[in-house]
């Protein structure tokens, strides 16, 4: 995992709630044994029409999406599965951070463990970014802080070992890993 | 005298091998890890890079469920599964648990079924373990009073390689349920009729434990079918504290703790409720005897009325116009009457025998409307085979439905069993999203009993109607 200070960039919105997993990949793409390559199978019923041409009407197709590594998502994103093809494909597409103002847990979850930023803003910042596609904004991870245009500061939450973990660019099995001892101590105790 | 604690608050500490601080997550034990086919082989392949064992073989199983063929001829007659890449992730299963020493339940093992059935079938599923798996539908071993929860590919690394996860503690959600359920309404009704209340997200960040009269009321089958659902909700998992019902429906069980070791692991289990005076973050109480058979019109599980009742006429959600677009509903419109095509009994929500008993009883002597095609999957091997002795796949097979093998089949079709762009799927599953039981697929999640009903009919029916006479 490559080490994040922050992201800057427009963001691409889709204006929805409650966007599953299924839709963000759909079952039938999980039949891989590999985690590379996702990416085009990104959004893929709402992305591609019935003939396997691009649908120039989703919001990802659009031109001014075009290198957006923000995507703003209504409430409840990543509601759903658990399968973690979900971050594996929108980070695959190149989007770094999802700004949304409630994420699923174990989205959420597997978002952090994939360097995938999940941004939870408060409804009035959601909808401000929702009426306001393609604006510029960073997020901040040693602050956690979302910066939008014209400087204003929103604060996101970010528990301290997420973002230790996502600035050192640390995957969390080294650090299972190293409690080793005490897991040993554990499985005595309860032999 | 120490503090009163919830029943997840007893069954997290009991596995804290680090407890949690300010700048870390807890370390916490899992004393079940289920495996399958679709969420581990990016897992396996991490071990194999960092050279890492399994920790714990003795604590994980594996099963193959959801790319696996439901034809009999391709899961005992050797003929080729219909994908290929799904007879590759099964194959790969197969060469993971082989390597890794893990014990697999193969595609034509009379053990093999859906992981969230086989685990309480052999009694591996037992009240305070925490169980995890690469499933979201983990959440359904909760009703034995574990705490179960659903995690992803990496977090199946971990537990393989360490046989823990990094945890924090979820809040709490009390949901009691008053009164009893009427007739012709079961817990598939009940639980629909809990998510349209607090709605999709309303469990977010919690563990939710079903409490109050009627949930004590439920066998355990039917409390699966309530804690399944939890995630539907949005929860962490869905709890129910042990009772005599659990131990009944566990004694005996091949994996269940045995003669002294039985009544030393029933003590225990009996500590294991919410003090008197212990707090919820939040709780929420239902009454069981208003509800009424339940089915959804929209494209999640929030979107759910009675079966007797209407499409909302309005809605302050802002994908109401799109989901009804996509049902190809109108605002208002009446429920009972709407055409059927395709009906699903089967999943990791109502694939167990008493789910099939109820869809057979209406079943028997009637017909399946012309022009409906109806899949029943048993949840497992071993269930297809009590069913059998019962006469419930003639029952089936005489209306005109299709029996099949076990696995998760119709519920997310990766197996090939899929739903036909625009048709309307009356399905026992849990999730109603576009596309999920094919592209184009039109999802109307509700009981066995009310696709049983539907599929005599041809249109949403409330089985009520069906079981008059009977």
């Amino acid at each position: 995992m490559e080490p994040i200070q922050s992201i800057t960039s427009r963001t691409v919105v889709l204006p929805r709630t409650d966007i599953d997993t299924d839709q963000i990949i759909p079952a039938r793409f999980l039949r891989t044994t590999s985690r590379e390559g996702l990416g085009k199978q990104l959004f893929a019923d709402w992305r591609y029409l019935p003939d396997g041409l691009p649908n120039p009407d989703f919001e990802l197709n659009k031109p001014a999406a075009e290198g957006c590594k923000v995507l703003v998502g209504g409430r409840n994103f990543g509601c759903g599965s658990s399968r973690e093809h979900a971050p594996w494909a929108l980070l695959d597409h190149g989007i770094l951070a999802v700004i949304s103002s409630e994420f699923a847990d174990i989205f959420r979850s597997n978002a952090l463990k994939n360097g995938l930023v999940p941004v939870m803003v408060d409804d009035t910042t959601l909808q401000w970014l929702i009426a306001n596609p393609g604006v510029e904004v960073t997020v901040d991870l040693a602050t956690s802080t979302l910066q939008l245009p014209g400087g204003r500061l929103v604060a996101f939450p970010l528990e301290p070992f997420a973002r230790y973990c996502l600035m050192q660019g640390v995957d969390q099995l080294g650090y299972l890993l190293s409690k080793n001892t005490a897991i040993t101590a554990y499985e005595k105790r309860r032999a | 005298m120490s503090a009163p604690k919830t029943l997840f608050q007893k069954v997290w500490e009991r596995h804290e091998v680090v407890p949690e601080t300010a700048d870390t997550p807890a370390v916490l034990f899992i004393d079940l890890h289920l495996i399958h086919e679709v969420t581990t082989p990016q897992a396996f392949t991490i071990l194999r890079e960092r050279g890492l064992a399994v920790r714990r073989p003795d604590l994980t199983l594996g099963t193959m469920d959801h790319s696996t063929p439901t034809r009999t001829e391709q899961v005992f007659g050797g003929q080729a599964f219909t994908i290929a890449s799904a007879a590759n992730q099964v194959r790969q299963l197969e060469t993971n648990c082989t390597e890794f020493g893990v014990e697999l339940m193969n595609l034509t093992s009379d053990k093999r079924g859906i992981v969230h059935v086989i685990g309480p079938e052999l009694g591996a599923t037992q009240p305070g373990k925490t169980i995890v798996c690469g499933d979201s539908h983990t959440s359904t071993h909760g009703a034995f009073g574990a705490l179960a929860f659903g995690i992803g590919t990496t977090e199946v690394g971990h537990v393989l390689a360490t046989q823990c996860l990094l945890q924090t503690r979820a809040k709490t959600l009390a949901i009691t349920v008053s009164g009893k359920l009427r007739p012709g309404v079961s817990a598939k009704d009940l639980v629909l009729a809990i998510i349209g209340k607090i709605g999709v997200g309303g469990g977010t960040g919690h563990v939710i434990e079903f409490r109050g009269e009627a949930i004590r009321a439920l066998n355990m089958d039917e409390r699966m079918t309530v804690c399944n659902m939890s995630i539907e909700a949005g929860a962490r998992a869905g709890m129910v504290a042990p009772d005599e019902t659990t131990f009944a429906y566990l004694k005996g069980r091949p994996r269940a703790p045995q003669g002294a070791d039985w009544d030393r692991a029933v003590a225990d289990w009996r500590t294991l409720v919410t003090d008197p005076g212990a707090t919820f973050d939040r709780e929420v109480a239902v009454d069981a005897s208003s509800i009424e058979p339940m089915v959804t019109w929209g494209t999640h599980p929030g979107m759910v009325a009675a079966v007797s009742g209407n499409v909302p006429a309005t809605s302050d959600d802002p994908v109401f116009s799109r989901a009804l677009e996509y049902m190809g509903f109108t605002a208002g419109q009446k429920l009972s009457g709407s055409p059927v095509n395709v009906v699903f009994i089967g999943s990791c929500t109502n694939s167990r025998l008493s789910d099939l008993r109820a869809a057979a009883g209406v079943l028997k002597g009637r017909h399946i409307a012309a022009g409906v095609q109806m899949l029943v999957v048993p949840g497992s091997q071993q269930i297809k085979k009590l069913a059998e002795a019962e006469g419930l796949d003639r029952i089936f097979t005489d209306a005109g439905a299709e029996w099949r093998e076990s696995g998760c089949s119709m519920c997310l079709g990766m197996n090939g069993d899929t739903v036909g762009k625009g048709q309307y799927s009356l399905s026992t599953s849990n999730r109603n999203f576009e596309g999920r039981q094919g592209v184009g697929a039109r999802t109307l999640l509700a009981s066995p009993l009310t696709a049983a009903a539907s599929a005599v009919r041809g249109v949403i029916t409330d089985p009520r109607e069906l079981m008059q006479d009977r």
